[in-house]
């Protein structure tokens, strides 16, 4: 060591590179971790379903999905019933939420005037913030009445007798059922389509709607011939986004499905969804099977959201690909 | 040149079709909205603050139950945040370009909507099996696990905002890199990353389903996270589906609360983004 | 920044710091500090469990959080451990019991009451018969004017609709007592659902608890269910009365119901394994229940086991009066005391 001066760079020396640097790495292993936790605690959810679902799963083979016998006494237990109740009820939800929340988007990009489109957009998301459980109460005590009064025996006598759609709409009309969570879950649903549909469109290139404008076509025809083929795979992302939302929901579709292991025809009937049957019957299941069996309904709704929302993400990516965004 | 009569037909019934489908949109908002303020704003009186939720039919409140779902909610935010922005952080930040952080942020946006029920679940046979008992703690890990996608996704994107030349003159000035995040990147993102969290509790704050078998429910006063607790959802859902005419009063006036809680956080959010952005 | 840092553990620690003096706590309803337990179970007592647990809860501090759940339920999880008591309304057989080291003892007796909503008929108006019901629940009878209803109840009003049924979702005590008397008065029924504490309903709603049940009985119209009489009672619900074995229709009372429950044969049911459904007797109800209450024989947690058996002495002993106000029949003195021996021997 000489005993040079003090020169500048001594002075304005960062840290010692090795502090800086072992702390570096032990914040990239934290954040890293934090990322790897994420992951984990996907595989770990999958795994325990399929773990605890185990023993459904050896003891009925492929007759649980196809069964519709669940029987807690004899400890027969076929998932039929909740399967078709959640995939009927998702199905009404989307049919009632496509067509609306389309509808909603092509009103806020062109029909609305400028000044109301950030006020009913921002009104259209609430409908999203909106606790499920409201959703529910609202509908066993509002909705369900409202239905039971002035809807379903409408629906029930004129079209209960005809040829095709006649068993879909039978049955006491009681206000709880099969329609009534569809349109529930439909409601719920609106927002989530609605918004992506929104970005969606308003994002579509000015000079393709305008030459398209400029080609004569009408406010329908941008829509349908330049709009929707441009945003195709968006829209359809945002359907399976909802799709995944109306297959997990619980507590809405518990007040006012009814809760009954039953197979029907008819949307006026009541029945069951794989979460309302959980959530209903969990904390009383005293036998394995039982239990095994609820867990394994846990695992069959798990997989296919994790199927639905996969390909959700997937078509939502490539649009954000195509729109020029690094995420 | 006029448009010939079928594609003007076309085009008003889309115009008609649109306008009604907001409509509807806007009309099941407010009756929703309106039904929850007329039952709910007629059942809320002082007591709801001050007593404990009541047998049936005697009155009461619902105090215990706005307490344990506070303190589960604040476990969860414990819980969920910092595992929530260090994982944000990793896939803004160090893994920007690596496999791990793309598949994790993949799987991040699928845990985001994956149902809250199965999550229950998961805790139940993880914790609740194990240990013996339902808990607070039990269900402040499941909307714990449902609030960190939440925030990671918040996280992530807003730490993507910021741009890279704020983290180049970090590194100009010699800083190590996890001074850059630490004290440039979370000054310059803290608003958003509080908006994640905000918007994260609004959420958890009306989940049920994954209480049902966690944190279950408790009749009286109890700050003991360790054993059965009240919480908000599930005394709304007992009470809206049991008979009696004060429960179900009761039950209007929880709804009224929470939804109002939750739209409040959201005005909230929003202020806050827009102040963010000046 | 930092503020944020330090701001979390903190709440942490508060957090912490209240469930340590969580039990000491000051609280609204009164009292002074005491233990916690928890129990889970029949629906059909909770209006009287509920009512004797806040009298209690005053009176010495001690919280039984007590959660409405089903029969079901009440068993599962006691069996699992995770609550420190179960109630449920159809006994164990004493292999299961054994199975699970449980001891079982009867707490209270109730009646169980088809309930209706339909425009016109008030409380007790309607008559109404074991195989009718029956036949009502399979889907044999459709409509509320049906001829075999029609027949016993002349001058009623009956209006042509649907009937909706309701049935429990969950399993239920309620249920086995109701369709054990099912069994016994119509062959048809015995033959398909049978009895338990759940079955395979045909059609209809299922509500969650005796108060979901309620509940849609009363906001659905021309429904009918069958609930704990508590339940109709706290509720101005409109019944119907029911015929017994001895051919009379009797009027759902703590008189029918107790008349029912004096037949029961106590002695001689081991571990209480005892249904009292299709009680004999001109003035007895046909479907009076007992609800059993279930207790580890070598508890985990001995502190909690004992308060919890100090509870049911209580209730037993001193929680006639508010059991009456709600049309429960309170069990006979010399049970009473039958039942706190079995208890003391059973339970270490």
């Amino acid at each position: 060591m000489n005993a040079t001066a003090i020169t500048n760079e001594m002075i304005e020396a960062p840290a010692p590179r090795k502090s800086g640097a072992g702390a570096d790495r032990a914040f990239e292993w934290i954040t890293a971790g934090a990322a790897w936790f994420v992951l984990l605690l996907l595989a770990g959810i999958a795994l325990s379903m399929a773990w605890g679902g185990r023993l459904a799963f050896e003891t009925f083979g492929w007759r649980f999905i196809t069964s519709s016998d669940w029987d807690a006494v004899n400890g027969k237990f076929g998932a039929l019933v909740p399967i078709y109740g959640t995939l009927a009820t998702s199905a009404i939800a989307l049919i009632i939420a496509v067509p609306i929340s389309i509808g909603i988007a092509l009103f806020l990009t062109d029909i609305a005037p400028r000044w109301t489109r950030g006020p009913i957009a921002i009104a259209i998301e609430l409908l999203a913030a909106i606790p499920s459980i409201i959703y529910g109460m609202w509908g066993l005590f509002v909705f369900a009445p409202f239905m039971a009064t002035h809807v379903e025996p409408w629906l029930a006598d004129h079209l209960g007798n005809k040829a095709l759609v006649g068993p879909l709409f039978s049955g006491p009309p009681i206000g709880i059922g099969m329609l009534t969570a569809g349109i529930v879950l439909g409601i719920m649903v609106v927002p989530f389509i609605a918004a992506v549909a929104r970005e969606v469109f308003s994002a579509v290139p000015p000079p393709l709607r305008e030459s398209a404008i400029a080609l004569g076509a009408t406010r329908w025809e941008v829509l349908r011939s330049v709009t929707l083929p441009y945003t195709r795979s968006a829209v359809i992302g945002a359907i399976f986004l909802g799709l995944g939302r109306a297959l997990g929901e619980t507590m809405a579709v518990t007040f006012v499905l009814g809760n009954a292991h039953d197979l029907s025809l008819s949307l006026l009937m009541p029945s069951n969804s794989i979460a309302a049957a959980i959530a209903n019957e969990f904390t009383e299941a005293d036998t394995d099977l039982y239990r095994s069996s609820l867990i394994a309904l846990g695992f069959l709704l798990f997989v296919v959201t994790l199927i639905v929302l996969t390909i959700a993400k997937l078509l939502l990516m490539r649009v954000n690909r195509q729109m020029g965004r690094t995420s | 040149m006029a448009i010939p009569a079928r594609r003007r037909a076309a085009d008003i019934t889309a115009f008609v079709f649109a306008t009604l489908a907001t409509a509807l949109g806007l009309i099941f908002l407010f009756w929703i909205l309106w039904m929850t303020l007329r039952q709910g704003a007629a059942a809320l009186r002082p007591s709801l603050f001050m007593q404990m939720t009541p047998p049936p039919g005697a009155s009461g409140g619902i105090l215990n139950a706005l307490y344990g779902s506070a303190m589960m909610i604040l476990v969860a935010v414990v819980i969920g945040t910092p595992i929530g922005v260090a994982a944000g952080t990793y896939l803004a930040e160090h893994g920007r370009h690596t496999r791990v952080a793309k598949v994790a942020s993949f799987i991040n946006d699928i845990l985001l909507s994956a149902p809250s029920i199965v999550i229950g679940l998961f805790v139940y046979e993880l914790v609740v099996r194990s240990a013996g008992h339902f808990s607070g703690y039990a269900g402040a890990l499941a909307l714990g696990i449902i609030l960190l996608p939440i925030i990671v996704r918040t996280t992530e994107e807003s730490l993507r905002l910021i741009p890279d030349t704020l983290r180049e003159a970090g590194f100009a000035l010699g800083l190590p890199r996890w001074r850059v995040t630490r004290q440039i990147i979370y000054k310059a993102a803290m608003s958003a990353i509080l908006t994640g969290i905000l918007l994260g509790v609004a959420r958890i704050a009306g989940e049920t389903a994954p209480l049902l078998f966690t944190a279950l429910n408790n009749q009286f006063w109890s700050a003991d996270l360790n054993a059965p607790l009240a919480n908000l959802p599930v005394v709304i859902f007992q009470y809206a589906m049991s008979p009696y005419d004060e429960w179900h009063s009761l039950a209007w006036a929880g709804a009224f609360v929470l939804t109002a809680f939750v739209l409040i956080l959201n005005i909230l959010v929003r202020l806050l983004a827009r102040k963010g952005r000046k | 920044m930092n503020k944020i840092f330090l701001a979390l553990p903190a709440a942490a620690l508060l957090v912490a710091c209240g469930s340590q003096s969580g039990n000491q706590g000051g609280n609204a309803a009164g009292g002074t500090s005491g233990t916690q337990v928890t129990g889970a179970g029949s629906t059909f007592v909770y209006p009287a469990l509920s009512a004797w647990a806040t009298d209690y809860r005053n009176q010495t501090g001690t919280a039984v959080n007590y959660q409405s759940i089903g029969s079901g339920g009440g068993i599962s999880q006691v069996e699992a451990g995770t609550v420190d008591f179960g109630a449920t309304d159809q006994p164990l057989a004493s292999d299961e019991l054994a199975k699970n080291n449980l001891a079982q003892f009867p707490v209270i007796v109730g009646g169980i009451v088809a309930v209706v909503n339909v425009p016109g008929i008030d409380a007790g108006k309607l008559k109404l018969t074991g195989p009718i019901l029956a036949d009502i629940y399979q889907g044999k009878i459709k409509n509320w004017n049906d001829p075999a209803i029609v027949k016993i109840n002349p001058g009623v009003n009956l209006p042509g609709s649907a009937i909706a049924t309701v049935h429990r979702s969950d399993g239920s005590g309620t249920t086995f007592n109701f369709t054990h008397y099912l069994a016994q008065v119509s062959p048809t029924w015995k033959a398909g659902p049978g009895e338990g504490k759940t079955v395979n309903w045909v059609g209809g709603v299922g509500g969650k608890g005796n108060e979901g049940v309620a509940n849609y009985v009363k906001q659905l119209p021309n429904a009918i269910g069958y609930v704990e009489y508590a339940y109709v009672v706290q509720n101005k619900m409109s019944y119907a009365l029911l015929q017994n074995a001895a051919g009379q229709f009797v009027v759902p009372s703590a008189d029918s119901f107790a008349a029912a429950a004096s037949t029961a044969d106590w002695k001689n049911a081991k571990d209480y394994n005892l249904v009292m459904t299709n009680a004999p007797g001109a003035n007895a109800y046909p479907i009076a229940a007992t609800t059993f209450i279930l207790l580890p024989k070598a508890p985990k947690d001995k502190a909690k086991s004992d308060a919890v058996i100090a509870f049911f002495k209580y209730a037993l002993e001193k929680g006639q009066d508010q059991a009456k106000k709600l049309d429960y029949v309170p069990l006979p003195s010399d049970l009473v005391g039958q039942i706190e021996s079995y208890i003391s021997q059973n339970v270490k």
